[in-house]
C-alpha cells in the first residue's frame, strides 16, 4: 500500500524536487501551500511522474484555520502517513531591524506554524505505527550569526522541536529527519550575495530520501556542511562573538 | 529580488555577455517581470540565447509536464526533452522529433524549430499543436495555420516568452534502438547511402580530416526502435576544469578520428543502444565544451540543396585541407517540412563541424558561408555566432514577413538578442 506525502511549502523548489522524486516511487502527494495555481501545476506534475495520487490543498503557516482540513484529508487516507516540511520565511535582517514585528511572521513560518500542524498530525502517525516527517531546518539554526539570528533562531527552535518529536514518534514506529541544508539554488538565493558551494535543490532532495530510507535522524546536505559546521560550532563565544561570518 | 547579474556563455563559450538574469520559479512570477527574451538551458552554440544590451529570462525552473493525453504532451517551456525521454520512452512514447542534446528544452526547441535525425518527420514544430506565449505579463495562445504560430516556431523567441506548449508525441514500438553502423569509405559513397538510406532514424558521423581519396569518409548509423532491453546504462562522465589548448590540436584530432573510423569493423556492425545513447550520445559527457578551453569553439552548420551536393564536397575538402576541424562533425538529410518562416531546414543535406576558436577558423567559416550561399543554401542560427546581416537576409527568404510578425508581438524590440542585433534580423 502506497504511503502518504503532506508536504507543506509545496512551491519551493526544494519541495519540488521532493514530491518529484517521491512521486517516481509511487507515493501519494498532498501539496500544501499558498499558491494554488503553480500546486495544481506540481500535482499534475506528479501525477505524471507515477504518484499514486496528488492533489493541492491551502496551507498558510500564519492561518491555523487551514490546518485542520489537511488533518482531515491526512486522516483519510489509507496506509503510512508522513509529512514533509519546506516552509520558512528569512526577511533580510535589516529589514528586520526597520521593523522588528517582522520577528514574530518568521517564527511562525519557520517554526511555531509547521510544528503546530505536525503536532496535530502526530496522533494519526502514531496511531497507524509508522511513517516520517521530514523536517527541513537550516545551518543557519546552528548558531546565531549577525546576518540572519532571527531565522536562525527560528529554525534552531525548529531542530529542537523535531528532535522531541522525534523522541515521541520513535516509540510508535515513527521517525523523524532533521534535514539542515546549506547553500541550496533556489528562488530565495537567486541574487543573495556571497553565496558558495551552492547545491542544486535535485541533489538535496536525493539526500533526504536517502536518509528517510536509512533512517538518519540528523543529515546535513550537500553532506560537507556537516564538517564546516562542526568547525562553526567549536569556535569559543568569546571569539565567535567578534566574528563576522 | 528577480534579477541577478552575471556574466554567461552560450554553448560554443566563444561569446558572452553581461546582463540581468532572472529565473522565475511560478508562472504568477513570470508574469510579474517586464518584457526581456527568454533562454532554456543555452544549449545554442553562438549569441541567440544572450542578450549583452539588457535581461535575459531563464525559463529552466518552469519544467513540469501539465497533461498528457491521447498522445498529446502539455509542458511547460523549462522542461527538457531528455526528461520527457525519460519519463515517456518506459511507456512507449517519445516527442516526435528530437535534437542532439537532451538538454535543449521545449521552449528552446521551439524557438529554433529543431531537426532530428528522422528527416522525413520534419521539425519539432510540426508536431506542436498550440503554445502558450507570455507577451508582456499577458498570456497569448497560438494554434498552428495562424502568423503569429508561423513567427513562433523557429522565431527566436521574438514574439513573446514560450510559457507552455502542446506536443503531438510518437508511439515507440521498442525499449531501445537498433542501429546498424556502417562504414562509408567515402563522400560518393556516403552520400549515395544516405540518400538511399530507408531506415526511419540515420545519422553520419564524418571524419573532417580525411583527405584525398579518404575525403568524406565515415560511419553511417542507421537506426530502429526494437523490443530488446538495452544494454546497462553506463554513468556519465563530466569535464570538471577548461582543457589545455593542445587538447585537440590537428595529431589528436586525426589519431583519434582515424580510431574512431576503424572502431566498426569493415563489414559494419549491428548494436543496441539505449535510447539517450543513441538519441543523445555527447550528453554521456557532461559539460564537454569545457573540451575546447577557455577560448571556446565555433560550429558551422549549414544545409545545402540537393540540386548542389558537390559545393558540399567542396567544402568538406576545404575543411579538411584546413585542419582545423575537430572530430565532432556530422552529415544527415534534411526535409523541407518545417514549421516556421525562420525555420533552417530545406530538402538537402546538412553538414555540421566544430572549430577550436581562432581567427583561422573565423576565416574559414566566412568562407563556408560564402559557398553556402552560392549553393543556394543556407545555415543555422542555433549554432553561429560569426554570420552578417546580409549573408543571412539572402538565404532566409521570408525575413522580412517574419519581421513585421515579431514586430506586431514585441513592437518595441523589448525581446531582442545579441543574435538579432548582430544579424539585423528584426531591421524592417
Ligand atoms: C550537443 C548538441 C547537439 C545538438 N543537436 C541538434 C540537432 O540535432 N538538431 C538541431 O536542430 N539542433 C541541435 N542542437 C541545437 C539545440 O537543439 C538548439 O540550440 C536548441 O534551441 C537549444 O535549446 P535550449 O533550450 O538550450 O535553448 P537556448 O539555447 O537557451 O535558446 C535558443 C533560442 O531559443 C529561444 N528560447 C529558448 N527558450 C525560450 C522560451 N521559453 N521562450 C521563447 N524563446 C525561447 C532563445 O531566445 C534563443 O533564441 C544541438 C546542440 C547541442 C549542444
Amino acid at each position: 500500500m502506497s504511503e502518504t506525502w503532506l508536504i507543506l511549502g509545496a512551491t519551493s523548489s526544494m519541495a519540488r524536487a521532493f514530491i518529484r522524486s517521491v512521486a517516481e516511487r509511487g507515493d501519494a502527494v498532498i501539496l500544501a501551500g499558498r499558491d494554488m495555481v503553480d500546486m495544481a501545476a506540481s500535482a499534475t506534475d506528479a501525477k505524471l511522474r507515477g504518484a499514486s495520487d496528488a492533489f493541492a490543498m491551502r496551507f498558510d503557516a500564519r492561518d491555523p484555520e487551514t490546518f485542520g482540513p489537511l488533518i482531515e484529508a491526512m486522516e483519510g487516507r489509507e496506509g503510512m502517513l508522513s509529512a514533509a516540511v519546506f516552509v520558512g520565511s528569512m526577511p533580510a535582517q535589516s529589514a528586520i531591524d526597520a521593523d522588528p514585528s517582522l520577528i514574530d511572521g518568521t517564527i511562525i513560518d519557520s517554526f511555531t506554524g509547521p510544528a503546530r500542524l505536525l503536532q496535530m498530525l502526530a496522533p494519526l502517525m502514531e496511531a497507524r505505527g509508522g511513517g516520517t516527517v521530514v523536517g527541513v531546518g537550516s545551518v543557519a539554526g546552528d548558531r546565531g550569526r549577525v546576518g540572519n539570528y532571527v531565522y536562525g533562531a527560528a529554525k534552531a527552535g525548529f531542530h529542537t522541536y523535531l528532535s522531541g518529536l522525534r523522541n515521541r514518534l520513535t516509540r510508535a514506529g515513527g521517525h523523524v529527519v532533521t534535514v539542515k541544508p546549506g547553500f541550496v539554488d533556489t528562488a530565495m538565493t537567486w541574487n543573495v550575495e556571497g553565496m558558495f558551494l551552492v547545491a542544486q535543490p535535485e541533489k538535496v532532495a536525493t539526500d533526504i530520501l536517502r536518509a528517510v530510507d536509512k533512517k538518519k535522524n540528523v543529515i546535513y546536505t550537500p553532506g560537507f556542511w556537516w564538517a564546516i559546521m562542526t568547525v562553526i560550532r567549536l569556535v569559543p563565544e568569546p571569539i565567535f562573538k567578534k566574528l563576522s561570518i | 529580488m528577480s534579477w541577478r547579474p552575471d556574466t554567461y556563455t552560450g554553448w560554443g563559450r566563444a561569446l558572452s555577455a553581461t546582463g540581468e538574469i532572472a529565473r522565475p520559479e511560478r508562472l504568477s512570477a513570470l508574469e510579474a517581470l517586464e518584457a526581456a527574451p527568454a533562454c532554456g538551458r543555452r544549449r545554442s552554440y553562438g549569441d541567440a540565447c544572450l542578450n549583452g544590451e539588457g535581461r535575459m529570462v531563464d525559463m529552466s525552473r518552469l519544467d513540469r509536464v501539465l497533461s498528457f493525453e491521447d498522445g498529446v504532451l502539455h509542458a511547460e517551456a523549462g522542461l527538457r526533452l531528455g526528461e520527457i525521454m525519460r519519463l515517456f520512452a518506459p511507456r512507449g512514447w517519445m516527442p516526435t522529433v528530437v535534437p542532439g542534446t537532451g538538454y535543449a528544452t521545449v521552449g528552446g526547441a521551439i524557438a529554433m524549430d529543431v531537426h532530428g535525425k528522422n528527416h522525413t518527420e520534419g521539425t519539432f514544430g510540426c508536431h506542436v499543436e498550440e503554445i502558450t506565449l507570455t507577451q508582456n505579463g499577458k498570456r497569448m495562445v497560438t494554434t498552428p495555420g495562424s502568423d503569429l504560430f508561423g513567427a513562433t516556431v523557429g522565431g527566436l523567441g521574438q514574439t513573446g516568452i514560450i510559457t507552455s506548449a502542446k506536443i503531438r508525441m510518437t508511439s515507440l514500438e521498442g525499449r531501445s534502438m537498433y542501429v546498424h553502423e556502417r562504414r562509408m569509405e567515402n563522400w560518393d559513397e556516403f552520400i549515395a547511402e544516405l540518400a538511399s538510406s530507408e531506415a526511419p532514424y540515420v545519422v553520419g558521423w564524418i571524419d573532417a580530416t580525411a583527405r584525398g581519396s579518404a575525403l568524406g569518409r565515415g560511419v553511417l548509423e542507421e537506426a530502429r526502435p526494437v523490443d530488446k532491453n538495452p544494454p546497462p546504462v553506463k554513468g556519465t562522465k563530466s569535464v570538471p576544469v577548461d582543457a589545455p589548448g593542445f587538447a585537440l590540436s590537428k595529431p589528436v584530432v586525426r589519431v583519434f578520428n582515424a580510431a574512431y573510423f576503424r572502431r566498426v569493423p569493415s563489414i559494419g556492425r549491428k548494436v543496441t543502444r539505449s535510447f539517450g545513447d543513441f538519441f543523445f550520445p555527447l550528453d554521456r559527457v557532461q559539460d564537454w565544451n569545457k573540451l575546447y578551453g577557455k577560448k571556446g569553439f565555433h560550429q558551422f552548420q549549414c544545409v545545402v540543396p540537393d540540386n548542389n551536393t558537390p559545393a558540399l564536397r567542396d567544402m568538406l575538402e576545404l575543411i579538411a585541407g584546413s585542419g582545423l576541424a575537430s572530430p565532432l562533425a556530422v552529415l544527415k538529410r534534411l526535409s523541407d517540412r518545417s514549421a516556421g518562416m525562420m525555420s533552417f531546414p530545406m530538402e538537402g543535406l546538412t553538414l555540421a563541424v566544430d572549430f577550436p576558436a581562432s581567427k583561422a577558423a573565423e576565416a574559414l567559416i566566412a568562407r563556408l558561408e560564402d559557398m553556402t550561399l552560392d549553393a543556394g543554401g543556407r545555415i543555422y542560427l542555433a549554432k553561429d555566432a560569426l554570420s552578417a546581416a546580409a549573408t543571412i537576409d539572402a538565404m532566409y527568404p521570408n525575413r522580412a514577413a517574419w519581421t513585421a510578425e515579431a514586430a506586431k508581438a514585441d513592437p518595441d524590440g523589448a525581446l531582442e538578442t545579441d543574435l538579432t542585433r548582430r544579424l539585423e534580423l528584426r531591421r524592417t
